[in-house]
């Protein structure tokens, strides 16, 4: 890759050649992301981005801060300071719609062993509970009940006014790593390889007081939990360290299908190989749709059929290393972001538009340039992949980051918004329709001014 | 003393106005030795006239009571600057001419004395025995030890040249009456203080002498008074009545009409303070009072004294000094502004006079100029010319009704047939701005453009003058200038005009060049001038139109006239050669200039070309062919004034180079525009224009050296079209290479090709040596990157290969460039490996032009409409799709990848204009996913 820069001596291999990490180029011609815009105001790693409304977005991480953009002009509208130490939780707490008070809240948890919630419409500092022993690590809201919970080395309930209504007993102290709503008051909390479901009880005519009852551990991880989400309404799906992928009926919480040793069931030898490291196989991060579920697993990104109880498609090396953040995209492609700093976008496609469409040609090797990104690895993955009814289709890459990228959001209107460990945060658009945006400001704005004259 | 009253005032002569207004179609400047300013010896025109002195320099001189007119200081305080020229003897003919009588005193009727406020006089004087000419500005000082009060001061420029004096004499007005307004205003003060401390004494007198007389009064009762008695109520009535002179005299300093002021940002710090002042007299009704506050709060040390009864006017008594009478602070503001204005009008005339029109042109096209032209010192410029708006009596009309009637439409229409919305829109925008953001900071084209104007009637004034006799010295006071102009616009009323047009222009003149108008409105002795303006105006205007007219009168000159006729029309014209041709050359620069949004002198040059030595036929075609063109798809007149003065993106630049090619052999020995090699003047037509263009020394050395590398990378690199491609579209080119000053050199180079975010920023950074980051190539378009041989490198290589989609490298060790492909025609044509350009500010100039050219074509593209939105709401976007990429294709004549260059700009220009309003934002990185090659040699 460096061949042309180091220049002569060396044989050209590319590490795409080495790896079977499937590379694109620079012929992207389906990605839409032809613009983008830095924004800094982090001193620190980037973690979380929370979408508030239509055009704003907040970033927080390890810098303690938090800060609210607009999506569309990439401009800082707010700086919230208030934590001394970096933030390990946020999550937008939506207005009430009985609420006369209409601003939008945020609760953000750091590793001070605070909760601070923020109005995001002023940047004042609502409130601040800092009574917690330890870290409080996950954040989730019940709008039901109007009652959020904290998720630390306890599970604490707490109203909008922030008093703490009930709590549990001290769970580990390793804390809840994460934290779902399920039907019937109850919420799921992973600590360490167990899921232990509490049941929530709302004060009723009989007593005043919120309690929290734990009503059963579900101990059928290996190891650790990382990730828990709800998939539809009737199941939800954790992933844990060692690759297993368990779906939980959301009713009775026993298990509807498990998927343990996914990775190796399509592997030949040698990917077995590659998979000894435990880092590759962790289950980072689902993202799912009707039918599907998408796990971020290792470096790669698998698809997993909730009907067919299988994987449909997967990616073994999606990335140069761990995929840590995926999202779905309602037009079939999903996003994956990753430790190597880079952002991918795939589209899954049924397999026999894959053999049927052709391999992006070299037309460059006819006029005896050398091409950067060899393709090479293409015919490899095809014949591994074949197995599975779909693919993977990678059709771009955003290349800006300079470390691992932590997270992003989609917006529908305004593209694509990406944070780092590199400190900044990059709003990707769509520069076609950005100019034709300008186009339309543009003449609004000569209009304004009494500028625009029409010809006939 | 002074010889034969060789001091003759404008007149209204009957010869002025029979003398037929025909201007030579060529423009004649081409005959001027038009050379930038040199230093003594190698500037053969300041010998030629056999001045003493080696440059122009700015003489104070004071007539003082004591020992006549003596000279004060000169700007630059260098003796070598006016060498043996007689300062005593200059300074008494300067002293002489102020007849403009400043009376101060007791005017019959008035029981006290009363200062006249009287207005600066401004007066050309020439002596051609010395080789001097003098643009020379008397104003007033007060003091109160003085005769009559007043000690009367000149401020004179002083050049060898006296087209240069005549010619910029409203610019050279302006700034003069701006240093001595602040010079004015301290002096008030000073006076004002003077007089406080006058009163002091005197109340004390009075105090003193009240107390005697009643010692005196009760030592003597025997019923009458004593002559000593009697001499101290004498004593005592006069020092009353000298208070209440005094008091006067300090109400009327403090009166001074204020709003005089507001046009000088010179001194607008001080102004506010000065303003406060009146306030303070006008509330405290007993000026006495005012009075003793300002005398303890500002002077609480002063002690009066006691003033003697017959205090006479001594002669052996010491002046107060200039500094004195003014405030320190003032003086020293005031030796600013001289030293301001001698380098202003330092350089050759023509170098002044194009860098003057270049600038109003680039105002013009505001909208697009920031993209690339170095606009750090015009900006810096900007307000000069704006200021020298010569002074407009009142607003008589509203602005809206100016706008109405706005005529720059008018005249395009008189230039060519076509008419389009858009340019209307371009015009508007620059008056709105003029209209809504009317403080004086705001730069308004239109204000900018009059400015030309005014300049080219100053132009026609002066030539009149000059050539009606060779022994005229004194050239014009603003009172007869006014009466020339008159006769002048009457002279030149030949061209049939509509006067609607006329009168609206001066209206929207008038109403942006506010600041200057109160100087002359306040004036109560000059009653005249209101009128001299009003009419100096309307024949500025004239001439614009008659230009307009004779515009049209020059392209078909330039269809169909040969170099003999031109000869022909210089035999013709009797008159001094100099003078006409530097107003010729005016008019020829306004023939381009006219609605223009893209106007350098670049055009001028290819313009100049055409004339010598291009086959006529050819301008003819351009003229016909593109404006129909555009026609069909009611597209911008500017460009049919572009293809007009400049059609070269349709003329081929080989064309261009081949017709200088022919005359080729007569270019040789002043091809450079540089060199100052003494050109004869009429076959250096070719070369002048460039030569007047480059702002300054420095600057001119710059562009000179990055053309010559520029030209050099052409030549030396195969593919340097892509590489010039890169920039124009917005990738970034980084240049990656060992040598520090190989890189830099190569990049300042290339920078001529960048396009500029904002007026502020130029987005090119000439070496680094860290690894690159994505912030960079937002920032940046032009980086020159070190390579570094030890392995540290390695983190800089991997980044730029992380980052190879956003780039484009140039690998000056090996030779390479890896960039996407290019295909376009654009490009060819501003970087020709086979041109026949030599010349590094030559091909700055060409690259200027092509540029200046491609802005317009961005500025289309980016203001019309349903290019980018539907027309109506039924209208799908593949529709306004495919209507964008016709016009870009047919009517802009853009090629593959030169479309996505005209996109970037309009992208830049579009961001531009929203953050016109709203400071700057963050460029955003645009980019394509487009393959790349590796180019070898």
């Amino acid at each position: 890759m460096l061949r042309w820069l180091i220049g002569g001596g060396r044989e050209p291999q590319g590490l795409a050649e080495k790896s079977p990490l499937q590379t694109i180029g620079e012929e992207q011609t389906q990605n839409p992301y032809t613009e983008l815009l830095v924004l800094r105001a982090h001193r620190d790693i980037v973690r979380f981005l929370v979408q508030l409304d239509d055009c704003r977005f907040a970033s927080a991480g390890d810098d303690g801060i938090v800060v609210v953009w607009n999506a569309q002009t990439g401009e800082k509208l707010l700086e919230l300071s208030g934590h001394t130490q970096k933030i390990t939780a946020i999550i937008t707490f939506p207005p009430l719609e009985a609420c006369e008070e209409k601003n939008q809240l945020i609760l953000t948890a750091s590793a001070d062993k605070t909760v601070i919630v923020w109005d995001c419409d002023t940047g004042r500092q609502v409130r601040k509970v800092s009574c917690f022993h330890s870290t409080v690590k996950c954040l989730t809201i019940l709008q039901r009940l109007d009652v959020w919970l904290s998720g630390g080395s306890d599970l604490c309930v707490w109203n909008r006014r922030l008093d703490l209504l009930c709590k549990t007993s001290h769970l580990s102290d390793t804390g809840v790593s994460a934290l779902i709503e399920i039907p019937k008051n109850c919420v799921v909390a992973a600590v360490g390889k167990e899921l232990i479901i509490f049941k929530l009880v709302a004060p009723t005519e009989g007593s005043l007081e919120w309690n929290i009852l734990e009503v059963k551990r579900l101990l059928d991880h290996q190891d650790n939990i990382l990730s828990l989400v709800n998939v539809n309404d009737l199941s939800f799906v954790s992933g844990s360290h060692v690759g297993e992928l368990i779906v939980w009926d959301v009713s009775d919480w026993t298990v509807q299908a498990c998927e343990r040793n996914f990775w190796t069931q399509l592997d030949t030898q040698q990917e077995i190989k590659l998979c000894q490291k435990p880092n590759d196989i962790s289950i980072h991060h689902f993202t799912w749709d009707e039918e599907n579920v998408f796990a971020a697993v290792g470096r790669g990104l698998y698809v997993y059929n909730l009907q067919m109880k299988r994987v449909i498609a997967c990616q073994k090396t999606a990335h140069d290393s761990s995929v840590l953040h995926i999202a779905r995209l309602p037009n079939r492609q999903l996003i994956s972001c990753s430790e190597d700093g880079s952002v991918r976008i795939w589209e899954l496609r049924e397999k026999q538009q894959l053999a049927a469409e052709p391999l992006p040609t070299g037309f460059f090797n006819m006029w005896g340039f050398g091409r950067v990104n060899k393709q090479a690895s293409q015919p490899v993955k095809k014949q591994q992949e074949n197995t599975t009814p779909c693919s993977l289709e990678l059709i771009g890459d955003l290349i800006g980051h300079s470390s691992s990228v932590e997270m992003f959001l989609h917006f529908e209107d305004h593209g694509l918004v990406t944070c780092s460990a590199d400190h900044l945060i990059i709003l990707w658009k769509n520069g076609e329709r950005e100019s034709g945006l300008r186009s339309l400001k543009l003449f609004q704005k000569l209009e304004e001014n009494g500028d625009l004259y029409l010809t006939v | 003393m002074i010889s034969a009253p060789d001091v003759v005032a404008f007149t209204k002569e009957d010869e002025y106005e029979e003398e037929p207004y025909n201007e030579p179609a060529l423009p004649e400047e081409y005959s001027v030795p038009l050379f930038p300013f040199a230093s003594q010896g190698t500037n053969p025109w300041s010998k030629l006239s056999g001045a003493k002195f080696s440059r122009d320099f700015i003489l104070i001189s004071e007539f003082s009571e004591q020992v006549g007119p003596q000279p004060l200081l000169t700007i630059p305080n260098d003796t070598k600057v006016f060498g043996t020229f007689d300062l005593n003897y200059f300074s008494l003919r300067i002293m002489s001419v102020d007849y403009q009588a400043s009376f101060v005193g007791h005017p019959p009727g008035s029981a006290y004395p009363k200062l006249n406020f009287v207005e600066d006089s401004k007066v050309v004087l020439g002596d051609s025995k010395e080789g001097a000419f003098a643009y020379v500005h008397h104003l007033t000082l007060y003091d109160l030890e003085a005769r009559g009060f007043v000690r009367p001061f000149c401020m004179a420029y002083i050049s060898a040249d006296q087209h240069k004096i005549m010619q910029q004499f409203q610019e050279l007005s302006t700034e003069f009456s701006k240093a001595s307004e602040c010079l004015k205003t301290g002096n008030r003060k000073a006076f004002a203080g003077e007089l406080e401390k006058k009163l002091k004494d005197l109340d004390y007198t009075r105090t003193v002498l009240h107390t005697e007389t009643e010692i005196q009064k009760k030592a003597n009762d025997k019923g009458f008074y004593s002559s000593q008695a009697i001499e101290k109520a004498n004593e005592l009535a006069s020092v009353e009545k000298s208070i209440i002179e005094h008091q006067d005299l300090l109400k009327q300093i403090r009166s001074y009409p204020h709003r005089k002021l507001k046009g000088s940002d010179l001194c607008s710090g001080e102004m506010e303070r000065i303003q406060d002042q009146p306030d303070q007299a006008a509330t405290t009704s007993n000026p006495d009072e005012s009075a003793d506050t300002d005398l303890f709060t500002c002077r609480p040390s002063y002690t009066p004294k006691l003033i003697k009864a017959k205090s006479t006017k001594c002669f052996d008594k010491k002046l107060k000094t200039l500094e004195e009478l003014c405030d320190t602070e003032y003086f020293t503001q005031t030796l600013a502004q001289l030293s301001h204005i001698e380098h202003m009008f330092r350089g050759d005339l023509c170098y002044l006079l194009t860098s003057q029109i270049d600038r109003a042109l680039l105002k013009q096209q505001h909208v697009t100029n920031f993209l690339f032209e170095d606009l750090v010192e015009v900006s810096d410029r900007v307000v000069d010319k704006q200021k020298s708006a010569p002074p407009q009596p009142c607003q008589d009309r509203p602005l809206s009704r100016s706008l109405e009637e706005c005529p720059i439409p008018q005249v395009l229409i008189s230039i060519g047939s076509y008419k389009s919305s858009v340019e209307s829109v371009l015009i508007k925008m620059e008056q709105e701005l003029g209209d809504q953001e009317y403080k004086e900071v705001e730069v308004t084209e239109l204000s900018s453009f009059d400015a030309q104007e005014n300049l080219d009637y100053l132009d026609l004034d002066m030539k009149g003058s000059i050539s009606s006799g060779e022994s005229i010295e004194v050239l014009g006071t603003e009172k007869s200038t006014s009466v020339l102009s008159k006769s002048d616009s009457q002279a030149s009323l030949t061209v049939p005009l509509s006067p609607q047009v006329v009168r609206s222009k001066a209206v929207s003149y008038r109403t942006i060049s506010e600041d200057s108008i109160e100087v002359l409105s306040t004036c109560p002795s000059e009653a005249l001038i209101p009128d001299d303006f009003k009419a100096s105006y309307p024949s500025a205007i004239n001439e614009e139109e008659s230009y307009a007219g004779d515009s049209e009168g020059a392209i078909h000159f330039q269809a169909s006239i040969s170099p003999p006729v031109l000869d022909e029309a210089e035999e013709g014209s009797l008159e001094n050669t100099p003078s006409q041709t530097d107003s010729s050359c005016c008019i020829g620069k306004e023939s381009d200039s006219l609605g223009m949004p893209p106007s350098t002198p670049v055009h001028t040059l290819s313009d100049e070309d055409g004339v010598v030595s291009s086959p006529p036929q050819r301008y003819r075609q351009k003229d016909q062919g593109f404006p129909v063109d555009l026609a069909v798809e009611n597209a911008h007149p500017s460009q049919d004034n572009t293809s007009e003065g400049f059609p070269a993106y349709e003329l081929d630049p080989s064309h261009l180079l081949a017709s200088r090619d022919v005359s080729k052999s007569s270019l040789d020995n002043y091809s450079d525009t540089t060199s100052y090699v003494s050109s004869v003047a009429s076959t250096s037509s070719d070369r002048t224009p460039s030569s007047a263009h480059p702002a300054g020394p420095s600057s001119e050395r710059h562009q000179k050296r990055a053309g010559q590398n520029a030209l050099k990378f052409i030549r030396q690199y195969p593919f340097a079209h892509p590489a010039i491609y890169s920039l124009l579209s917005g990738r970034t080119l980084v240049v990656l290479g060992e040598d520090e000053a190989i890189v830099r050199k190569l990049v300042t180079a290339l920078s001529i090709f960048v396009p500029n975010y904002s007026r502020s920023v130029k987005p090119v950074k000439h070496w680094v040596s860290s690894p690159l980051h994505i912030m960079d190539f937002q920032k940046w378009k032009l980086i020159g990157l070190q390579r570094v041989a030890s392995p540290a490198s390695a983190g800089t290589l991997h980044s730029l290969s992380r980052y190879s989609r956003y780039t484009s490298i140039l690998d000056l060790d090996n030779k390479t460039l890896r960039c996407p492909l290019y295909r376009g025609t654009l490009v060819p044509r501003l970087a020709d490996h086979r041109t026949q350009i030599k010349r590094g500010s030559t091909y700055y100039l060409h690259v200027q032009s092509m540029l200046t050219q491609l802005c317009s074509k961005a500025f289309l593209y980016t203001f019309c409409h349903h290019l980018h939105l539907p027309a109506h709401d039924k209208e799908t976007e593949e529709l306004v799709a495919s209507r964008q990429a016709s016009f870009l294709r047919l009517n802009l004549g853009l090629v593959n990848e030169d479309v996505k260059v005209v996109q970037y700009l309009a992208e830049l220009l579009k961001l531009h204009y929203m953050q016109e309003s709203h400071g700057t934002s963050h460029p955003t990185l645009r980019f394509d996913y487009v393959p790349s090659f590796l180019y070898k040699i």
